[in-house]
């Protein structure tokens, strides 16, 4: 099947099985390898990404299913060489040790921040409930996205 | 893992997408939000030879109010149900249990329908529209029919529904001025209710008027607490009031053991949750 979707500001055209799940096609057609698989049960999160902007799980939307959306995913976040302030926060914060929940972790917390610009831990807990880390213990990862939510703030 | 092969139609119409189901036969699956059916796909539990895709039909999306009920396309995501205005004014109690579900990327994309269609015992939209006596329009071959709640759940992970129909959407009677609650319990890591309990109460003068009460995962359906609903009424809003209706809680429920509580327990927390929900409820 032909499918047209944008992916981080460029127009891309492939046939697909119908099949491949969105992430697939992100991963093996386009190369944004940034975005990771890290479950067959829709628990990880590790594969979050935004279509239309809202966060989904990229492994449970199949990809002709996004079909004539717009996908932004972490490798999109970057403006004029800068790292978003997600990111920038998850690196100053050590929000990550093997790293590999977070880009899931961040393109969730940048869904959270839309709804609810400054959240307290509690809300930063519930709003990241779909995505898992075996490493960090979350602690530094509510940290970081508080300190994310203060510096969007005050660009605001 | 990634699905088996299958061919894929994405409809514009409800009738367009019975035919598609009549003509693919057996091996046709509806795919809604795809949050419960993506992961079977995954894990090849189930390999359709037809997936019909629901999400191109605008009939099937969004939340209409009319005089005495709302009415929610079976496509409506979570997300939606709980954003919306007329749901907390008029099903609270359908909001309040559409929170619970899940986590926030899923509620973007799974949907109320699909949760409905998919009966998980321990899905938590199936015992609140069970309580606030919704009822199901369906579309076949032979053309569109309603059927009460009460009806539509039939035994485990099994509706009304054949396999050539599709669920259009569900009508909720308004419930406007009740006050509910949602009381869940389930593992931190897993939002799944081992138990949970949902009270709708209409409030008089301090008194209970007026009460409906599902519970979520104590049968392999959900099941109406008509023996807590006729004790409750007329009854002021204190603790031992409520404890004593919430005794028999469990009363005409089968709940089944499995590797997060026994039957027992489950017993015993259809009680607890009860009262708690009724408490919660009536305060807010
Ligand atoms: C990690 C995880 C946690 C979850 N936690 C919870 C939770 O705590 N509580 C809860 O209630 N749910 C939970 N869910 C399930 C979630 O709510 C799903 O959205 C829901 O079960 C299915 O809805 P869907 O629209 O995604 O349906 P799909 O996955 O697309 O379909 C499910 C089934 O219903 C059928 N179907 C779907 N739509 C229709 C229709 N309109 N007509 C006829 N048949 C249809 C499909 O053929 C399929 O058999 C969880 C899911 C995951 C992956
Ligand atoms: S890979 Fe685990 S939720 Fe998508
Ligand atoms: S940093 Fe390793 S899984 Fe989160």
């Amino acid at each position: 099947m032909r499918i047209t979707m944008t992916v981080d500001g460029t127009s891309y055209t492939d046939d697909v099985e119908p099949r491949t799940l969105l992430v697939q096609h992100l991963r093996e057609n386009l190369g944004k390898v940034g975005t990771v698989i890290g479950c067959d049960t829709s628990n990880c999160g590790a594969c979050t990404v935004h279509l239309n902007g809202r966060s989904v799980k990229s492994c449970s939307v199949l990809a002709v299913q996004a079909d004539g959306a717009e996908i932004t995913t972490i490798e999109g976040l970057e403006r004029d060489g800068q790292p978003h302030p997600v990111q920038q926060a998850f690196h100053e914060n050590h929000a990550l040790q093997c790293g590999f929940c977070t880009p899931g972790m961040i393109m969730q917390s940048i869904d959270l921040l839309g709804d609810t610009p400054d959240p307290s831990e509690e809300q930063v807990r519930e709003g990241l409930e779909g995505n898992l880390c075996r490493c960090t213990g979350y602690q530094n990862i509510v940290k970081a996205v508080r300190a994310a939510a203060g510096e969007l703030g005050a660009k605001r | 893992m990634i699905p088996a092969p299958f061919d894929y139609a994405a409809p514009s119409t409800v009738e367009e997408a019975v035919t598609v189901l009549a003509d693919a036969g057996e091996d046709a699956k509806v795919l809604g939000g795809g949050q419960s059916l993506m992961p079977v796909l995954r894990m090849r539990l189930a390999a359709p030879t037809t997936v019909v895709d629901l999400g191109r039909i605008p009939e099937l999306r969004g939340i209409r109010e009319e005089a005495d009920a709302l009415v929610i396309g079976a496509m409506t995501t979570h997300d939606e149900v709980c954003r919306a205005e007329s749901v907390r004014a008029h099903a609270a109690l359908l909001a309040e249990a559409t929170h619970t579900v899940a986590d926030p990327q899923i509620r973007h994309r799974g949907t109320f329908g699909g949760s409905l269609a998919h009966a998980d015992p321990a899905g938590d939209l199936l015992a609140p529209a069970l309580a606030l006596d919704a009822s199901m329009t369906i579309a076949g071959p032979a053309g569109r029919r309603t059927v009460p709640a009460a009806e539509f759940f039939v035994d485990f992970f099994t509706t009304a529904l054949a396999e050539n129909e599709v669920l259009v959407e569900v009508r909720v009677p308004k419930h406007t001025g009740w006050q509910a609650h949602y009381e869940k319990f389930n593992r931190v890591a897993q939002a799944w209710s081992t138990v949970a309990v949902g009270a709708a109460l209409r409030m008089e003068g301090g008194a209970i008027a007026e009460a409906k009460v599902g519970l979520t995962n104590m049968d392999t359906v959900p099941v109406r607490a008509r023996t807590v609903e006729a004790a409750l009424i007329g009854r002021p809003v204190t603790a031992e009031a409520i404890r004593e209706a919430a005794r028999d809680a469990a009363a005409g429920a089968n709940p089944g053991t499995d590797a997060n509580a026994d039957a027992a327990y489950r017993t015993q927390l259809a009680r607890v949750l009860t009262a708690r929900a009724v408490t919660a409820a009536a305060r807010t």
